[in-house]
């Protein structure tokens, strides 16, 4: 997935000469994660410019690019050392072209690898995607795939808008696959069906993708048939997709390894009360991390693995 | 309190002022004196209009107009400004018409904002002024990303940052003069230091005696101008402007001026100023200084400033009662400009 990254990243600065990169550590060193590696050779120290160490500093001099209508796309090294640029994020990005009545559109792309899996302890781990889905004004996008974050990505640099590109760090390598040629764009807002089904429908993203796909899988035997919706897009949530499943279904299970409370499951529980209450055979099942700080060494415990995921779907397709 | 510049008269004659100023010297002296009147004249109408609940709220600008009248005049079109709270006057000056700053006042549906942002924090795109937050010091590295712009294109542009002393405080002041120095940006950061952040003084935001003294810290010039005096002011950022226009990266100025009023109509001053604080501030008021040395130069009469007064009221009731015609943003506006037009909003279907 990285290797893709790093190619949208090539294909859209080839593409449009005032697409920049700015962040710690991205030039020389290639990120720490090498989604920026050979990007400093090939476009220069205007294009891919290693800044000094401050998030809020990254972040608002992004926002000054794209007001003067460059194409910046910042990275932050890992989600969990955003919040110094939180403010920048959530008072300035996001509210710029609505408190300027449209005349000062700011499209910034902020790239930032989150979630767990990688033994990083309480800060180099959090699943915080729903302090940005709550603020109006960002779009959220989370790709589980190479080719999606490749198409994703591409797309989200050439958006009129703000989007927060989070990035699964657990499968940066873990997850491999073919990546179309070229500036092959995926359209944000848009869920994917991983697999079909008639049973249940399991909502997910990101690094839970493939334990839910193997979650599924195996209950194939046992004479489930789960349906799989990757929602690659947090915000704007892709509503009709959601509902579509679960009128077909009447059952849905969350997958997220951010804490439950007011984690993402709770929005698509409560959409699925609004608008698919009739359509319900059983209780919406939620499968999260737990409210508490990310733990380094019970890691494993923390996050949700296809048992957990296998037990909730079972545990729902039984209810009723 | 910090002492500051002494409030002596402006020490210019008509050559002096014909070397510093170039030979259209009496006329900029003249604009600048309109302006002075001008926003005074607004200060007072929407004070007043915001008693009688016309106007949900103001902050005025008293006693700091000549350093935004100096900075809209010495800005060249294509440079930017990045204002805080009391810089609105920067964009009157560079060409924001005063009637579409009146429908911002009151909100209406003619607000080039849709009404979305209180009072005082206009957007004024045609003269590059960005759209204000009322987070302190935000918009400094906005400024810092906007010059990398400008030299990424070519453009001999400059970007302009206003902040208070208070605003010196605040991490996005350390981080925008650091990365302007680091990359040697074409920006001239303004702290305005009217040596109030609502309650606190000056020495309640820093221990340095100038705030001018914290450019050591990024490797950058840092001067402290009187911020009274419009000529001084004009002069400073002229040349902070051009040296910023040459490649030869940022400036901080430090404007000591003196807050006459109220930080906002939300405050009571009476609750933590000086009793001497008024009339000291109203020693250093740029207007009669400004009015002084036109006297001195033999430029005004009571004849041509009651001319000049006659005309901004009328300007004023007339932007007043169209605004006051306006009706409200309309219900229609509310969810649009989240995203670009075509963009669903989140969570809607």
């Amino acid at each position: 997935m990285v290797q893709a990254i790093n190619r949208a990243l090539r294909t859209a600065m080839a593409a449009d000469p005032e697409v920049l990169l700015l962040g710690e550590d991205i030039g020389v060193n290639g990120g720490v994660f090498r989604a920026t590696e050979g990007l400093l050779k090939e476009f220069g120290s205007e294009r891919v410019i290693d800044t000094p160490l401050s998030e809020t500093g990254i972040i608002g001099t992004a926002i000054g690019m794209a007001l003067y209508g460059l194409k910046p796309v910042a990275e932050i090294q890992f989600l969990d050392f955003i919040y110094p640029g939180f403010d920048q994020i959530v008072s300035e990005l996001a509210k710029f072209r609505y408190r300027s009545g449209g005349q000062y559109p700011c499209h910034v792309v902020i790239r930032s690898p989150y979630g767990g899996g990688i033994k990083g302890g309480l800060y180099h781990s959090q699943s915080t995607e729903v302090y940005f889905t709550h603020t109006a004004g960002l779009k959220v996008v989370v790709p589980s795939t190479p080719a999606d974050a490749q198409g994703l990505l591409l797309s989200a640099i050439f958006d009129p808008d703000p989007v927060m590109f989070l990035e699964p760090k657990r499968i940066y390598r873990a997850v491999t696959g073919e990546v179309p040629e070229g500036d092959h764009r995926v359209p944000i807002g848009k869920a994917r069906n991983v697999r079909e089904g008639h049973d249940v429908s399991v909502f997910a993203y990101g690094a839970m993708i493939p334990p839910a796909t193997d979650a599924c899988q195996s209950l194939e035997a046992e004479g489930i048939s789960a349906e799989l919706i990757d929602l690659r897009t947090l915000s704007p949530l892709d509503t009709s997709a959601v509902l579509g499943s679960v009128e077909k279904t009447g059952r849905a299970v969350v997958v997220h390894e951010a804490a439950r409370f007011c984690g993402y499951g709770a929005e698509i529980a409560a959409v699925l009360a609004e608008k698919a209450f009739y359509s319900l055979k059983a209780p919406v099942a939620r499968v999260t991390g737990f409210d508490t700080p990310f733990p380094y060494a019970l890691e494993n415990l923390y996050l949700p693995n296809a048992a957990r995921i296998r037990e909730a779907i079972v545990a729902t397709v039984k209810a009723a | 309190m910090n002492a500051g510049p002494s409030p002596v008269p402006l020490p210019y004659s008509a050559p002096d002022l014909q070397r510093l100023l170039g030979a259209d010297w009496s006329r900029l002296l003249w604009t600048a004196y309109r302006w002075m009147r001008t926003a005074r004249a607004l200060d007072e109408r929407m004070i007043a209009l915001q008693r009688q609940g016309r106007v949900g709220f103001y902050g005025p600008g008293t006693g700091q107009e000549a350093v935004s009248i100096a900075a809209g005049l010495a800005t060249h079109e294509n440079d930017w400004v990045f204002p805080g709270l009391r810089e609105q006057l920067v964009a009157l000056v560079r060409g924001h018409p005063l009637g579409t700053y009146v429908h911002h006042l009151f909100a209406d549906g003619l607000d080039p904002g849709l009404g979305r942002q209180m009072p005082c924090h206009p957007t004024a795109r045609e003269v590059h002024q960005v759209s204000m937050s009322s987070c302190v010091g935000t918009q400094i590295t906005h400024a810092v990303g906007c010059a990398y712009g400008f030299r990424f294109r070519h453009d001999a542009a400059v970007a302009l940052a206003f902040f208070g002393d208070g605003g010196t405080s605040v991490n996005d002041f350390h981080a925008g003069m650091n990365f302007a120095g680091v990359f040697h940006l074409p920006v001239v950061f303004c702290c305005t230091n009217n040596q109030w952040a609502i309650s606190m003084p000056v020495e309640r935001q820093s221990h340095v005696a100038e705030l001018a003294s914290k450019a050591a810290a990024y490797g950058m010039p840092g001067r402290r101008v009187d911020g009274s005096d419009f000529i001084e002011t004009y002069l400073q950022l002229s040349q902070a402007l051009e040296a910023a226009r040459r490649g030869e990266g940022p400036t901080l100025l430090e404007f000591v001026i003196y807050r006459m009023s109220p930080h906002t109509t939300s405050d009571d001053p009476g609750r933590y100023q000086p009793k001497d604080w008024k009339e000291r501030a109203a020693e250093h008021d740029p207007m009669p200084r400004l009015e002084q040395l036109l006297g001195a130069l033999g430029l005004l009469s009571q004849d041509l400033v009651r001319e000049m007064d006659r005309q901004i009221d009328a300007t004023l009731r007339e932007a007043v009662a169209a605004a006051e015609a306006t009706p409200p943003p309309g219900p229609d506006t509310l969810e649009r400009d989240v995203f670009a037009p075509s963009q669903p909003v989140a969570g809607t279907d």
